[in-house]
């Protein structure tokens, strides 16, 4: 598993392979002002994919949602859907929906009169909007809150209805903008599991906009990690955790040891700690999953790498446990051990990994 | 938290202030209205229902009345048609131009009351502004005189006058409305003009009832542009009480007068504050 992800591999990802493409994002940029938020980004999004925008907060992802939605227009690059060309469409001839960060749920209706605004705005007939409104309260159990006013309901509840109001119109792809930002931990959990399922079910392409890269991993077909206004890489939670194409993917997304080295005769050196490697020459650097560590045991793998440090931090998280090792010349490891260990602060530990599992990374260059 | 004597001290004298120069004068009112005046112009104390039965009996009083109302319900209308607008383009579309077109709504009212409507006395009389102009241009040959002291020059002004007080709580109103929730009937689908009717102006009616009841109190009250501009077919019910506590010296009367005038305002501020609540959310 030591093979370089090449770039054109990286660009494979951006397409999805098995369904066809739904919409189509080229070369999108936007500046306010001499600010820029967004540049080249290049993105397709697949019929009933669950596509998460992961990045920090100022990285552009909420400005690339409101660009599909319509409520930002691009400074420059096109968004097509099909053979429409979307972002020269107002946001009310879009085909799209969105679920607000806050809701947005009108304070002045019903949750029913919310749900069924989209298809009376579109003149639906009043039998057949009632008939929809009441099958969406249904799918996202509000039925008994249908003649409630938002300000009387949880923020969860007010979740379910934004989620309704969006999906009742049958969008073809319905935008969530940090739609559980505002939930505490547990109502969080249960919804994004809900949410999941309910995209299964609906089959509508979900693009969900987070910060939050455990929620991200969890509930993602793909995810596409955007850093200063540019995507960092785009692939499955799987690959992504697994083979990030840079240092930035691989620190962002779970925790991380960042190995610094040198490639040098078909060895890689990073400080005391060498293994042999195909690697071109010239300096490399490494990510080395914290579980990927173990503590040493008698019989040696032949690809092992061996290190002797001493404890100087633990966190315990039930399960596991994150300990740092601080071994020769400097280098901090931080491993994940199994809770029960029970290993003691400043104890002599021999950890060992395989050469196998520091995965090479590209440096991340600074952007403003 | 506050020591009791601090308390006193901070709200006795604006309780003592209110109780003196308004519940006195209010109750002092209330006993004129039940007096009377002698044929010696001497104000006789004794009790009695005679100066209401005048106000039903002659219609020259609720015919005034009537057209005040009429009068401030038409300033009404246009100071809504003019607030309303000017409120929602600075809200939604003034970006960054908005401070400056705040300000030069809200400078007017630093304006004396007599200067505006003497302005318009220069701009509608025989010899003023708009007469000059149309005899320039040779639409007519010699002044038109209906421009000034009527019903129209009296609206025209105080129209001008309480713009501002219509254009301030609807602007307050358009600006509390989250912009996301426009963002999501445009997203619902629904076009501009839709938005507007069904999201924009319904979450706006409380600032559109507060101002149409300001224009509306504040022009039924008003006794100086009628006075100004008004002439004889344009007199309003406070120039009527004006006269009756000065010239006429018929202070029962007018206290009368004054005291259901005090009722119907009494009464309509609280009906309108009554709507703005039904239509206030938060």
């Amino acid at each position: 598993m030591t093979s370089t992800v090449t770039s054109s591999s990286a660009v494979a990802a951006n397409r999805s392979t098995a369904k066809p493409t739904l919409l189509s994002i080229r070369n999108v940029a936007k500046t306010f002002g001499r600010n820029v938020v967004l540049r080249n980004i290049s993105l397709e999004i697949a019929e009933g994919e669950f596509l998460t925008i992961l990045g920090e907060s100022g990285s552009g992802k909420t400005t690339l949602l409101r660009i599909i939605a319509g409520f930002e227009s691009a400074t420059s690059g096109e968004l097509w859907m099909g053979a429409e060309r979307l972002d020269q469409q107002p946001p009310y001839r879009r085909r799209v929906n969105t679920v607000f960060q806050h809701y947005a749920l009108f304070p002045h209706l019903t949750v029913e009169q919310n749900v069924g605004y989209g298809l009376r705005v579109a003149k639906r007939p009043e039998a057949e909007v009632a008939q929809r409104v009441a099958e969406a309260l249904d799918k996202v159990k509000m039925t008994a809150f249908a003649k409630s006013k938002p300000s009387k309901i949880s923020g969860g509840q007010q979740q379910r209805v934004a989620l309704a109001r969006a999906l009742v119109n049958r969008p073809r792809l319905l935008l969530l903008d940090e739609p559980l930002s505002a939930l505490d931990a547990n109502l969080r959990r249960q919804m994004q599991v809900e949410l999941k399922s309910l995209q299964r079910e609906v089959g509508i392409a979900f693009v969900f906009v987070t910060h939050d890269q455990e929620e991200a991993m969890v509930m993602s077909d793909r995810i596409a990690l955007l850093r200063s206004g540019e995507l960092e890489q785009v692939a499955t939670p799987r690959e992504i955790y697994s083979q990030p194409d840079t240092a930035y993917v691989a620190q962002f997304i779970g925790h991380t040891n960042l190995l610094k080295g040198n490639i040098r005769n078909s060895v890689a050196q990073c400080g005391s700690l060498s293994w042999s490697s195909s690697l071109s020459e010239g300096p490399a650097l490494f990510s080395l999953r914290p579980e990927h560590i173990r503590l040493a045991n008698a019989g040696a793998s032949p690809r092992s790498v061996r290190v002797r440090g001493r404890i100087v931090h633990q966190a315990f998280h039930g399960a596991t446990e994150l300990i740092r090792v601080a071994c020769a010349d400097g280098l901090v490891l931080v491993v994940r051990t199994a809770g029960e260990n029970a290993l003691k602060n400043e104890s002599e530990v021999e950890l060992e990994f395989s050469a196998d599992d520091a995965i090479p990374v590209r440096e991340s260059p600074e952007r403003i | 938290m506050f020591s009791r004597a601090y308390k006193t001290i901070v709200t006795v004298p604006p309780l003592l202030w209110v109780a003196v120069f308004l519940l006195v004068p209010y109750l002092l009112m209330f006993c004129y209205s039940f007096w009377s005046v002698s044929p010696a112009q001497v104000i006789v104390r004794s009790w009695n229902f005679e100066n209401y039965r005048e106000l039903l009996q002659k219609p020259v009083y609720w015919q005034t009345l009537l057209r005040s109302m009429w009068i401030a319900a038409r300033v009404t209308l246009f100071s809504l048609l003019l607030g309303y607008p000017l409120a929602y383009f600075l809200s939604f579309y003034a970006s960054k131009r908005k401070d400056l077109l705040y300000q030069l709504v809200i400078i007017p009212l630093w304006v004396s009351y007599l200067v505006r409507a003497y302005a318009w006395k220069t701009i509608l009389g025989s010899e003023g502004v708009l007469n000059t102009l149309l005899q320039y241009v040779h639409l007519t040959s010699h002044p038109l005189d209906f421009f000034l002291y009527s019903p129209f020059a009296v609206v025209l002004t105080l129209t001008h006058i309480y713009t501002p007080f219509t254009f301030l709580p609807i602007y307050a109103a358009l600006e509390h409305i989250p912009r996301n929730l426009v963002e999501a009937s445009q997203d619902l689908g629904a076009t501009p003009p839709q938005t507007f009717w069904k999201v924009i102006f319904p979450l706006s009616i409380s600032g559109v009832l507060a101002g149409a009841t300001f224009a509306f109190v504040l022009s039924l009250g008003d006794f100086l542009a009628p006075l100004l501009l008004g002439g004889p077919s344009g007199i309003m019910i406070s120039n009527i009480v004006v006269s009756l506590f000065g010239a006429a010296y018929n202070w029962p009367l007018g206290a009368a007068i004054s005291l259901c005038m005090l009722l119907l305002v009494v009464s309509l501020l609280f009906l309108s504050e009554r709507l703005e609540k039904k239509w206030s959310f938060s």
